[in-house]
């Protein structure tokens, strides 16, 4: 495995970037579970979809796009999901959790038009779908650690407002934080972030990489510092135990890395259990 | 202490879809004060409140806060708020008691600054004020519920604010930690001079605690010393409760009877 890392340039790329969204997916995902906007990520990742369907239909009929990276494009359409979402909460006040389904089987809806107009489903579509090893270029590369940077630079400087905006919004208010312009920077990097993690879980697992790494660290973590911590030990043993899994049994990495956090969560589950067990003979 | 206008309303209104909540209040309140804001479900009292914070527009009428307009109002640190608990957090959270706290310090440490040490040390002084210091490293949502009222009232009070603002803060908190809630209340206005708002239900028990008592439905129907209030007959409170409200008067208390609700 080390010997190969060395050699090929694409699993050096596949490797960083899976290191990098093993950080951020995690870390953003923490603000996403605690505030229930879990199926946000699912919306944004099938936008995700519509744009590189998009990116590769242009690639196809018109010659000037040859060299387009789909990854930007599908940025692009997540942002624009993004803000899409939040305009249809304001349309929806009472019902707010309509623009998910909306933007989600609209962004499935024109991808699929897309796609067949850009002659079907080949396996460079089945990549994106389900992340892929070999997939990853060095210029992505290098685009998911800008991102990366970015996003963790942010949440930085931003933690007290995202952390007391999760908490209880109507005192980041009376708190003088504004609470729209927090959540519209935040929705944005997590547009990002999905369409950076994209290539190597794939499209359809890329909000597993966000959310269950959450789900285990939420049992066992008392305070947010260790979720976010625990999150992202978490969201990184998935990424590489899954990374080196699918590339040995040759298998989409999207599949080999949700197994792994599935398998972290019914550990952590367990872990709960047994100890809560303890306590109670403990205190008998 | 000497007193002072802390909070000015005139001729307030707010409507929600066409229909008044809040009508022509007028209202001064003076620093030092502990009021408690009464009056039936739907009176407006909550709504009220969320006027004095901002986090509603009057559709007439001016508010100021400590002499300012509430566009120019900046001080956020001034004014700790203490919210119905039970609405306002998802007790599945995953955070300390210090971590809760120390979201008090937000407005006070402003924008791309960080949490130190010295906020640390405020939040556990907070927390000794309310006698919770020893739950600071726990998990909000392993406390009781008027464990977590005491947290929320440090979390209001770690900015050292001048006024106390509670909406209803004994909903959830069981009866027998209701008086004790009451002693932190009064501690906290007489010792350390802390003007206190509080909305409530329960007019018995606020006018044994409060200094002041506001009475309202959509507007200010009573506006003065608890002594007074008690004076204020039945058949006016009757009227503005719309039903009949029996008071008990074995132990000079006013008790509610029918709910509408």
């Amino acid at each position: 495995m080390i010997d190969s890392f060395l050699q090929y340039e694409f699993l050096q790329n596949a490797a960083i970037t899976g290191i990098l969204i093993g950080i951020v997916a995690p870390l953003l995902g923490v603000f996403i579970v605690v505030r229930r906007l879990s199926l946000i990520a699912d919306a944004l990742s099938h936008i995700t979809l519509t744009g590189i369907a998009a990116s590769l239909l242009l690639e196809k009929r018109v010659t000037a796009v040859n060299d387009w990276n789909p990854i930007y494009m599908g940025m692009v359409f997540s942002v624009f999901g993004a803000i899409l979402i939040e305009r249809l909460r304001k349309v929806y006040k009472h019902y707010e959790e309509l623009a998910i389904p909306i933007i989600l089987s609209g962004g499935i809806g024109v991808g699929v038009i897309l796609i067949s107009l850009a002659d079907g489903f080949n396996t460079d579509l089945f990549s994106y779908l389900f992340g892929s090893v070999t997939a990853v270029s060095r210029d992505s590369m290098w685009t998911v650690l800008v991102i990366t940077s970015i996003v963790i630079l942010i949440v930085i400087l931003f933690y007290k407002e995202l952390f007391v905006l999760s908490f209880d919004e109507e005192h980041a208010s009376v708190s003088g934080v504004n609470g729209r312009w927090i959540h519209l920077l935040f929705i944005v990097m997590v547009a990002l972030v999905i369409a950076s993690s994209m290539q190597v879980v794939g499209i359809l697992l890329v909000s597993a990489l966000m959310t269950l790494p959450v789900a285990s660290a939420i049992r066992i973590a008392k305070s947010f510092k260790q979720t976010i911590g625990l999150s992202i030990a978490f969201g990184e043993t998935s990424v590489l135990v899954g990374l080196i899994s699918s590339y040995h049994l040759s298998v989409p990495p999207g599949g080999t890395i949700v197994v792994t956090a599935i398998l972290i969560l019914i550990m952590s589950i367990l872990y709960k259990r047994v100890r809560a067990q303890q306590w109670i003979k403990g205190e008998a | 202490m000497e007193n002072r206008t802390i909070v000015k309303l005139e001729n307030v209104s707010f409507k929600y879809d066409r229909e008044w909540v809040v009508k022509d209040v007028n209202l001064d309140i003076q620093s030092g004060q502990f009021l408690g804001l009464v009056g039936p479900n739907g009176s407006g009292k909550s709504t009220l409140i969320k006027l004095m914070l901002g986090l509603v527009k009057p559709d007439q009428g001016s508010i100021h806060l400590f002499g300012q307009t509430l566009k120019q109002y900046q001080d956020w640190q001034e004014i700790g708020f203490v919210s119905q608990k039970a609405n306002s957090f998802n007790s599945g959270f995953p955070a300390t008691v210090i971590e809760v706290v120390k979201t008090g310090l937000v407005s006070r440490i402003g924008a791309f600054k960080f949490f130190n040490k010295k906020h640390k040390e405020k939040a556990l002084e907070a927390l000794r004020v309310v006698e919770m210091e020893e739950y600071a490293y726990s998990n909000i949502g392993e406390l009781s519920g008027g464990q977590q009222q005491r947290v929320f009232i440090a979390r209001a009070l770690v900015s050292d604010p001048s006024l106390l603002i509670l909406d209803e803060p004994t909903v959830g908190v069981d009866a027998k930690h209701v008086t004790e809630f009451y002693d932190l209340l009064g501690k906290l206005n007489q010792e350390q001079g802390i003007t206190l708002l509080m909305v409530t239900h329960d007019i018995g028990t606020i006018t044994d605690h409060a200094t002041h008592v506001i009475c309202m439905n959509k507007t200010v129907h009573f506006h003065g010393a608890s002594e007074e209030y008690k004076e204020f007959s039945e058949e006016d409170l009757n009227q503005l409760y719309g039903h009949s409200v029996q008071q008990l008067t074995h132990n000079h208390e006013h008790h509610e009877v029918n709910h509408n609700d």
